[in-house]
Formats: structure tokens, C-alpha cells, sequence
């Protein structure tokens, strides 16, 4: 689902993070209150490319994209979305464990291409 | 997936690494390519994977030489064999559609000097996902099809066209109509590219919908998949069918999740070619088994 909101379309996914790959995943609107955290994905990085979220708290990773169609995937948090130039693709995640996981593009995108990954932290709440 | 049976038995000695794989009478097959004798009389084939041409870097110092040393080395076979087959990135990926054709031009030319003129070729992600194979097939011809040869089906599928790494519904339903058309015990050889499986995603050794076209193969008791990508020798069983990645001939990749980041293992001065290699696969046909040997890039 496209959602329209300050001129530019939305994709808004919402993935809870649970231990044992429970993972739930629809698209629905991001809660006013929760954190974004806006990254960009071009050749051939994410900026930023290291994301530390609290077990337990919802946050809206927001990835903009200018040029070729690129992905997010983090596969051991069930997470992934084609970034898709000219919008922004939001994902919803509620951190269900701790720990340290991989995330990249996932889409061939250039000469670059396997240099495009991160890590997201996932701690406790303090 | 747990391994409930010996689907594998490997032997060390004549010069290289043995796997006997399929479902028939394992120790018997093993027997055989202890012995080395003329057991094997119906046919064999060698794979290359991941030659890369047009890399450069510390990783592979003689990049400009590795290929050819291969070319060298499967011409030295004592035997030749019917056909060999080259399972994707056979250029190294570039931004420049000229330089991407160079480099497939280059490498046409310099497997050409192969004594065995029947070669079928594949693509990696580094020679077709950026134009969905359009340079490739202008070189090398289709990015799947499927042959015959003395009583194996061999069909090769194409799952990296597609730059997010999916077969594709199209694809999926031209392998289900050839599958229907094949008698239900056929002798079926699958080569791909990438892993049909989930071997390790969060380094991309994945195809998005492998799962599908393992599926439709699963009814069939007689399958193996040949495919490369890993960069490593590396087998795994989908039920009953068994998958075998190949080396590579430009550098090694470590085991999946064995380091941070999957880069390459650098180049040992010590022992140049470290890790890189071709395979030779005897398939004896009626008992529906293949027996692989590891060989080096130089004899050493």
C-alpha cells in the first residue's frame, strides 16, 4: 500500500521482531510518537550503515534512493523492502532480541553492489 | 536440513577430492572410483564457476592468468570430457556496457583455446544482472535452457537475470512444463548459478524463489543440482536431492558466517591458488549417481 504524505509516497511496512523468527508483517501507518530514522541507500552505501535500536521499542526505519531500484534485507530480523527511487519506504520493526544483525542490498544495483551493507545493534532499554 | 542417510561419501587420493553422490548403491560407486578403472564408461563433464574475468585485485594476483592456467589444466585431462559447462560470473561486473562486452569477448576468446568445443555457458549476477542478461546473450545465447546427453536431462536455470535474485514466474512455469514432459524417474541435472536453497541470505547465497523450483523438482527421485556462486566446494541435501557449489577461479570466499563481512580470503604466497579450482563430474547414468573430483588450477 502507497501512502501519499508530504508530497512524496510512503511505503510503511511494520515488522515486530520476535525470538524464534516470529515475524509479523503488514503495512500499516508508523505511531506519531515513535522514532524514524531516515537512511539513504545510493552506490554503494547506506548512510548511515550502523543502526542501534532497544529491545521492545517500535522505530520507523525510513530509506530514500535516488537513481536505481535498490533493497533492504536483514534477514535474521525478517525485514526486508525494495527501496524504490522518488519515495520513501518506511519498515516498522519492534526489536524482539538482542544482538548484532547484517543487513544489505539485496538488489544488484552496480560495480559496488556487495559493498552495501550495515549491521543494526539491538540492545536492551536502559 | 539433517543429513538422515550417507548421500555422500568422500575419498581422498588420485589427486584430488571424490564425492560419490546420488541414490543408488553409494559404496559400490565408491569402489569404483577408488579403483579408477574403466568403471565409469558412460560419460563425464567438467565445471568451471566464477572465473570473474576482468577483477583485479590483491585477493588474486595473476587474475590475468588464473583462467588461462585452467584452460591449460582441463586440456591436460588425460581424457577429455563430452562437455564442459561453465556456471555463471564468467566476467566480473562492471558499470560500462562496453567494458562488460570486452570482457565477455575476452573471455570467449580465451575459452576458446578449450580442446572440448562443446561448452555451455551460464550467468552469474556479475555478467547479467545489470542489463538482465542482454550482453550475455549476445555472446553466449540463452540464460536457461535445458539439453540432453546419453540418457541425462540437464536443464539450466537462470536466477540471476533478475537483479533482486528470483527465477520468476515465467521461468518456474517453463521448468514445471519441462518437468511434466520428463518420465517420472528421469536422470535430471540442474545447473544454476546461485544456491536453489537458503544456504546463508544474510550474505545474498540465496535465490529468492529457489524454494518453487525446488518444489517442482522434488516429485522426481533422480535430481542433483550443480551451481556456484559460493565461491567453495560445499554440498547439501533439499530432501533427496543433493546440491554441490563449485569453486571458484578467481578467489575464495569464506564459509558462510565465518567472518564479519564475506570477503574474499586473500591470496597465500605460499600456496598461489589456494582454494580455487575446477570439478570433474562422472555420471554413471542407470544408477543415477555422480561421482566428483576436485582438481586444481596447477598440478602442484
Amino acid at each position: 500500500m502507497k501512502l501519499s504524505a508530504r508530497g512524496f509516497k510512503i511505503a510503511v511496512m511494520a515488522v515486530v521482531l520476535g525470538v524464534g523468527a516470529g515475524v509479523m508483517s503488514a503495512y500499516v501507518a508508523a505511531q506519531p510518537t515513535e522514532q524514524v530514522i531516515k537512511v539513504s541507500a545510493k552506490k554503494f552505501a547506506f548512510t548511515p550503515n550502523t543502526i542501534t535500536l532497544k529491545k521492545g521499542v517500535p522505530v520507523v526505519l525510513e530509506f530514500t534512493t535516488e537513481g536505481v531500484l535498490m533493497g533492504f534485507n536483514a534477514p535474521d530480523l525478517g525485514a526486508r523492502a525494495d527501496i524504490v527511487p522518488g519515495q520513501a519506504t518506511r519498515i516498522r520493526i519492534v526489536p524482539g532480541k538482542i544482538g548484532r544483525f547484517t543487513f544489505f542490498c539485496d538488489i544488484f544495483c552496480g560495480a559496488g553492489h556487495e559493498d552495501m551493507t550495515g549491521m543494526i545493534t539491538v540492545v536492551e532499554p536502559a | 536440513m539433517k543429513q538422515n542417510r550417507r548421500d555422500f561419501l568422500k575419498l581422498v587420493g588420485l589427486g584430488g577430492v571424490v564425492f560419490a553422490s546420488g541414490l543408488g548403491d553409494i559404496a559400490g560407486a565408491a569402489d569404483k572410483a577408488a579403483a579408477k578403472t574403466a568403471a565409469y564408461d558412460d560419460f563425464f563433464f567438467v565445471q568451471l564457476s566464477d572465473t570473474h574475468w576482468g577483477f583485479e585485485g590483491p585477493p588474486n594476483p595473476d587474475a590475468k592468468g588464473t583462467l588461462r592456467k585452467a584452460v591449460a589444466a582441463v586440456n591436460s585431462l588425460s581424457e577429455q570430457p563430452d562437455f564442459i559447462v561453465f556456471t555463471g560470473d564468467l566476467t566480473h561486473t562492471t558499470d560500462d556496457p562496453k567494458e562488460r562486452r570486452r570482457r565477455m569477448a575476452e573471455f570467449r576468446d580465451i575459452v576458446g583455446e578449450l580442446k572440448v568445443k562443446s561448452i555451455r555457458f551460464m550467468p552469474g549476477e556479475h555478467d547479467a544482472s545489470l542489463d538482465k542478461g542482454e550482453a550475455f546473450q549476445e555472446f553466449f545465447g540463452k540464460t536457461h535452457y535445458t539439453f540432453d546427453h546419453k540418457g541425462v536431462h540437464f536443464i539450466a536455470l537462470d536466477n540471476v537475470s533478475d537483479p533482486a535474485a528470483r527465477i520468476g514466474d515465467d521461468q518456474l512455469e517453463w521448468l514445471a512444463t519441462d518437468l511434466k514432459q520428463q518420465p517420472h524417474d528421469a536422470r535430471i541435472v540442474v545447473f544454476t548459478h546461485r544456491p536453489l536453497f537458503d544456504l546463508y541470505p544474510q550474505w545474498d547465497w540465496a535465490t529468492r524463489d529457489g524454494a518453487k523450483a525446488v518444489d517442482l523438482l522434488l516429485p522426481h527421485p533422480n535430481v542433483t543440482v550443480f551451481y556456484g556462486h559460493i565461491h567453495q566446494e560445499h554440498h547439501h541435501m533439499t530432501g533427496h536431492i543433493p546440491h554441490h557449489a563449485a569453486k571458484s577461479l578467481i578467489f575464495p570466499l569464506p564459509v558462510a558466517g565465518s567472518q564479519p563481512k564475506r570477503a574474499p580470503l586473500p591470496w597465500d604466497p605460499a600456496q598461489p591458488y589456494k582454494g580455487l579450482g575446477f570439478r570433474s563430474v562422472e555420471a554413471e547414468v542407470q544408477k543415477a549417481e555422480y561421482v566428483i573430483t576436485e582438481r586444481p588450477v596447477q598440478k602442484g
